[in-house]
């Protein structure tokens, strides 16, 4: 026998299911007057948040390409000068108009959802190396066992890309692209393809 | 003083095998929605150290009451009334104070307040089915509610649910982020359930079944579940980023 470690398990994850949004987007499921409005829904800049407005469409597809009309995504950024408003967050101070966290479920009619953000600035590896622009991404839904983490990078920061860290262990390059949310002017088109030929890179985190 | 000090380390390695895999062809819609490739492990960042903290002004007054918050004034939930409580610790078994934690559940008649839920048991109208409270200083939570009822669903040609409450659970940091279910003592639908079954191995399962607390009770009142939520622990900073001659 040894001394026991006593650490804990973790609770084991379990679907979201289809009902998330009752529990999680009330008012997005027509359930009004508990909430005054839901959790990280809506702009997550105000007028004084600093840094380059963009917005980030895209859709979550099952491996036969439908798009999910039940999941639901969130998104966790730094701020413009790449400082994350977290109390974990010890090398500075967050922008205090932005709080960096939002969450939108898919459109019930067309699965699309919708991020009207900045765009953050470049967060340290910890070796000191810099991250490239990214955007966390979670994503539950009616037949994800565990949420899926991901990461969007920006197509316009080619140079910061071919040196992050993250992006350049990955073996498989053909791959990469799937991180990498396509800019056409303010607009950052994200598809995540839980399966299949496009299959997103999910990552263990 | 505990756990005031903000921390900054990365999280234990998630072990994949106590989780359900993302393939698990008894519960037939994760068969097109699993990944099918490996995941790329990704040692914690402050992309995945941080995360949202949310202030208690977050809540309204009756957040954590699902037997009156969507109900007409001077009426209540109908269904057996309980409280469920419990903590959210780490794996190191510390309290996780200021963790939001989310809930959503069918009504005592297994019956959702959904556009897609079609279901033949009655809504309850004073019932909506949701709330959410936010940690003490010790990882301690509470709410009140109606025990919900098992429903049918489209799987198998008859699977039902067990009774069951959805749980999301915010930690400190984005890697912690989970969303799971509570089950109740003594019910027997939870071994027939394929979603339970996602889960392989049994002690896992029974980590998700609250325990009837007779203590906790209120007597002639609501009898009370104690559901404890376990997130992802925080590794040590004893001797790390201790550079090689420092
Ligand atoms: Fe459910």
């Amino acid at each position: 026998m040894v001394q026991p470690l006593n650490y804990l398990k973790e609770s084991p994850s379990q679907t979201a299911g289809p009902y998330v949004h009752i529990g999680c987007t009330p008012n997005f499921a027509g359930l009004h007057g508990v909430y005054d409005k839901d959790l990280g829904a809506g702009p997550m800049v105000n007028d004084n948040t600093r840094g380059e407005r963009i917005t980030i469409r895209g859709f979550v597809y099952d491996g036969v390409g439908n798009a999910l009309k039940d999941a639901l995504v969130e998104v966790w950024q730094a701020d413009a000068d790449g400082f994350y408003n977290s109390p974990s967050e010890t090398r500075g101070t967050a922008d205090p108009n932005f709080f960096g966290w939002a969450r939108c479920p898919g459109d019930m009619t067309t699965g699309e959802f919708v991020f009207e953000t900045i765009k953050p600035g470049q967060v340290p590896f910890k070796d000191g190396r810099l991250m490239a622009p990214h955007i966390s991404f979670w994503i539950v839904a009616r037949g994800i066992n565990i949420g899926l983490n991901t990461r969007m990078y920006f197509s316009d920061e080619e140079e910061a890309n071919a040196v992050d860290p993250i992006l350049s262990r990955i073996e498989h390059r053909m791959r990469v692209p799937t991180l990498i949310g396509q800019r056409d002017g303010d607009i950052l088109t994200f598809n995540i393809h839980l399966q299949g030929e496009k299959e997103t890179i999910f990552f263990d985190v | 003083m505990k756990n005031t000090l903000p921390e900054t380390t990365p999280f234990f390695a998630r072990d994949r095998d106590w989780h359900p895999p993302a393939y698990t062809p008894g519960y037939k819609t994760s068969v097109l929605r699993s990944p099918q490739r490996a995941l790329i492990s990704l040692e914690g960042t402050k992309s995945e150290i941080t995360g949202p903290v949310f202030g208690h002004n977050t809540l309204g007054e009756f957040d954590n009451d699902l037997i009156i918050n969507f109900a007409q004034p001077g009426e209540s939930a109908i269904g057996e009334r309980i409280m469920v409580y419990g903590r959210v610790l780490d794996e190191r078994g510390r309290g996780v104070p200021g963790a939001l934690v989310e809930f959503w559940q069918a009504n005592a008649g297994g019956r959702y307040r959904h556009k897609k839920e079609s279901y033949l048991a009655p809504l309850d109208p004073n019932f909506g089915g949701f709330g959410r409270t936010i940690t003490d200083d010790d990882g301690n939570y509470a709410f009140r509610t109606i025990k919900p009822g098992p429903y049918p669903w489209p799987n198998g040609v008859n699977d039902w649910r067990p009774a069951h409450i959805h749980f999301s659970v915010f930690g400190h940091g984005f890697a912690q982020r989970l969303i799971t279910q509570m089950y109740f003592e003594g019910d027997p639908m939870i071994w027939l359930c394929p979603i339970v079954k996602t889960i392989p191995d049994e002690a896992a399962i029974r980590s998700l079944v609250a325990a009837l607390d007779m203590n906790a009770s209120i007597p002639h009142d609501l009898r009370a579940y104690k559901f404890d939520i376990v997130l992802r622990g925080r590794r040590s900073t004893l001797f790390e980023n201790r550079l090689e001659g420092n």
